[in-house]
């Protein structure tokens, strides 16, 4: 069984996003053959200018969405991390998009159920961040971004050194 | 079902808070494809003859494109506004990005076109299919972005996108624009004034359909081709200064306009420069919705009198409050432009305007006094910020230069409309057109006014393609192609800073519309679209009263040649030069001596329907 801080969810980097919304149309595309915002299970906040980020599903483990569902439509995949939606469940109440705590899951404007990003399941990949102009968005474990943080981290603490080093043939 | 195309355009009478939906008329989306096309089409269906910008019979069109709303890089989130323009009594139109224009296709509208005026002050909130005129009082007095907080605040949904004009608008100073996503500007021509002229404060707008191609796999395929160009060098530039990076290059050609005119070239430039700018003041690079470019260079003052000013910075603004005024402080013009967008008004005009009452100034022909005890000599950069405060809220002598450089010179009388730097009435851009022959040509005949961005003729020069210094024959052939493909890219709409990733440019914008719309659309076509386009609004300016005699250029271009030493020493534009230049265009546009279109060349592009227009003219 695949152990859960091994699971991979869409994280985008803060520095790196430019709040184009391009995650939103091809994640709307890829589900609906339709250009629509509403439609898409990324959404980007633009905070101003200057404070851009997508936001989408991080597979939260025990997540508060399954638990807060009263018709029990929620699950979540075991394998994967992926909240499914039981389409025959869910009435739309909208207590799991309450208990989200980062506005991941949406209602489907004319389906009127919730939808929750699946990872593109179908496609192999999360199309989001294949399509990602500006190589914003990772495919990635909570493990590897705390990898990727502490080596940023690292680097800045010897920015001079890393020069040095580079300079050797 | 059409694709691309919404199919619709929403009509709102302000004056009876009626509102009404037609389909679009296929007929024009295909001849005249949108944005600027469609709108200066509809304007002229929508109008008389003679009308007053201010009328509440001049209809402001709101247009987007076949493009707008798809994933379609550049693309997807244009708009345009077409109206009478107040600068030029001709057509004014501009056009911005962000996300307006495609939440406003999902709300499932080709155009939206508003007449009337409102009792008392509105905004309009077009939700899908629900149109309301709303209360507006609370908002007078709001800077653009505080309006759109405040609407977003009150209808409760903080992804609704909003066009709003701010203080300027409110008070029709005719160089006041209007603002969407709280730094993208439809800033020419005056359109913020037409707007305040109908009470309107502010236009929000949430969509919620669905907005398909024709062909979504070939379309999705040719995307991920452009995000690859979109990489190359065809947009270098835009993504890594900027258009800031003129700055160096004009001064080194010297042909940056200077102290309104008085100069070339500015000693000063190192300091204002693209790479200082960048060195100093940009703190992220952000993009439009459906960009894979970004190019909009987020500017914060992180000390200092101007500390924490945040604002976007391109070369013209940068031009016209910096260089244009002798001023050599980036943290004054950030402000000057951070102001400018707060009170709404165009940054070029407010630039080139406060440059004109410097010259006055300088000259004696304005008193300290008369401008509020404000020692406006070039160079004082706080003079600049104060001035740029003053117009914006049309306070003192603010009020005499609100309506910018020409209509003040009006007022001022003294021969000071020798210093004023516009055509048609629209200040002029940061391009020394004595020293750049083919740029002259396309500035005077813009059909909005003096402005680089109707024919993109200065290339020919800057680059070296052509001698700058000389004007000859050819140069007509020249500025109408470049005009063309502007129109085009004006009304699909694409962004102009992608247009060099156009390769191909017509076989490939060709293409992009087949794909989205459906309709077959050959190169040569949409070559036809490009050049009905440009005769649509020759029609508009010549129902209007413009003529041969409005194709001019500032007085200072034809009579005050450069003095700085360097390569575009003792340049200027003589009224011979200005003439052969006018014949050789009107010709290669096929046109008559006076630029009157005549009737064989309508019927060839399909424009029966305008005859009326140019009868008893040619």
């Amino acid at each position: 069984m695949v152990k859960v801080h091994e699971r991979k969810f869409v994280s985008a980097d803060p520095d790196k996003c430019v709040g184009c919304q391009v995650c939103e149309y091809v994640c709307s595309v890829t589900k609906n053959k339709a250009f629509n915002p509403l439609k898409s299970s990324i959404r980007v906040v633009r905070i101003n200018q200057l404070i851009n980020l997508s936001v989408t599903c991080r597979l939260c483990e025990n997540p508060p969405c399954v638990r807060a569902c009263p018709r029990d439509a929620l699950t979540q995949s075991e394998e994967t991390g992926v909240i499914m939606v039981d389409k025959d469940k869910c009435n739309g109440c909208g207590w799991c998009i309450e208990a989200c705590d980062y506005g991941a899951i949406m209602l489907h404007p004319e389906k009127k159920i919730v939808f929750v990003c699946d990872l593109c399941k179908e496609k192999g990949e999360p199309q989001c961040v294949k399509w990602c102009p500006e190589e914003a968005l990772d495919f990635v474990t909570s493990d590897v971004l705390a990898q990727k943080a502490r080596i940023t981290a690292v680097k800045k603490l010897f920015q001079e050194a890393i020069k040095e080093t580079q300079k050797t043939p | 079902m059409l694709f691309g195309y919404a199919g619709r355009v929403l009509y709102v009478d302000l004056t009876t808070g009626k509102t009404y939906v037609e389909p679009l008329n296929e007929d024009y989306a295909k001849k005249y494809i949108g944005g600027i096309g469609l709108g200066i089409r509809m304007w002229l269906d929508n109008s008389k003859p003679g009308v007053d910008p201010f009328s509440p019979e001049n209809p402001l069109i709101i247009a987007n494109g076949p493009i707008s709303g798809t994933m379609w890089p550049t693309g997807g989130n244009g708009h345009a506004f077409v109206s009478k323009s107040p600068q030029s009594y001709g057509v004014g139109e501009s056009k911005a990005h962000g996300s307006f224009g495609t939440e406003l296709k999902r709300a499932g509208y080709d155009a939206v076109v508003l007449k009337g005026k409102s009792e008392r002050p509105a905004y309009l909130w077009i939700d899908d299919d629900s149109v309301q005129i709303l209360d507006a009082s609370h908002l007078m007095g709001k800077s653009p972005s505080e309006t759109e907080d405040a609407i977003r605040e009150e209808l409760g949904d903080y992804y609704i996108r909003v066009a709003a004009i701010g203080v300027a608008g409110e008070k029709l100073a005719r160089m006041a624009c209007i603002i969407n996503d709280k730094t993208r500007a439809c800033g020419r021509t005056g359109l913020g004034a037409v707007m305040g002229s109908k009470n309107l404060k502010a236009v929000a707008v949430r969509g919620t359909n669905d907005v398909t191609v024709a062909k979504l796999d070939e379309f999705m395929e040719y995307i991920k081709e452009f995000h690859e160009r979109m990489k190359g060098p065809a947009t270098q530039k835009y993504r890594t200064l900027g258009t800031v990076e003129n700055v160096l290059v004009h001064n080194s050609l010297s042909c940056m306009p200077t102290r309104n005119y008085n100069n070339s070239r500015f000693e000063g430039a190192e300091k204002v420069s693209g790479e200082a700018l960048n060195d100093k003041f940009v703190a992220k690079i952000i993009g439009c919705s459906s960009c894979a470019m970004r190019c909009e260079h987020m500017c914060v003052v992180a000390e200092g009198p101007y500390k924490n000013t945040m604002t976007r910075m391109e070369y013209e603004t940068l031009w016209a409050l910096g260089p244009y005024c002798g001023v050599d402080r980036l943290d004054a013009i950030i402000k000057g432009m951070e102001l400018s967008n707060y009170y709404g008004i165009d940054a070029i005009s407010a630039g080139v305007t406060i440059g004109f009452a410097m010259d006055c100034y300088e000259r004696g022909i304005l008193t300290q006094e008369e401008l509020d005890g404000i020692d406006a000599k070039f160079g004082n950069s706080e003079a600049m910020v104060q001035l740029v405060e003053k117009i914006g809220k049309r306070e003192g002598v603010g009020d005499l230069l609100a309506d910018g450089a020409k209509y003040a010179a009006d007022k001022i009388g003294k021969d000071s409309y020798k210093l004023a730097a516009t055509i048609k009435g629209v200040e002029t851009t940061g391009y020394d057109l004595r020293c750049l022959k083919t740029a002259a040509l396309g500035f005077a005949v813009s059909f909005r006014g003096a402005d680089h961005n109707r024919h993109g003729a200065y290339a020919f020069d800057v680059k070296g393609k052509v001698n700058r210094l000389v004007a000859e024959k050819g140069r007509g052939k020249l500025v109408k192609d470049m005009e063309d493909t502007y129109n085009l890219i004006d009304s699909f709409i694409v962004c102009k800073f992608s247009r060099g990733t156009y390769y191909k440019e017509l076989p490939d914008m060709a293409k992009l519309y087949t794909l989205v719309t459906g309709f077959e659309m050959t190169p040569e076509q949409l070559k036809q679209a490009g050049e009905r386009i440009q005769n649509a609004a020759r029609l508009f300016n010549i129902r209007e009263g413009l003529t041969r005699k409005d194709d001019t250029l500032p007085w200072k271009v034809m009579h005050d040649p450069i003095p700085d030493e360097g390569p575009s020493k003792g340049a200027f534009v003589s009224q011979a030069e200005l003439d052969l230049l006018l014949d050789d265009y009107y010709e290669a546009r096929g046109w008559t001596k006076e630029g009157i279109p005549p009737v064989e060349k309508l019927k060839e592009l399909g424009m029966e329907d305008l005859i009326s227009i140019v009868e008893n003219k040619e």
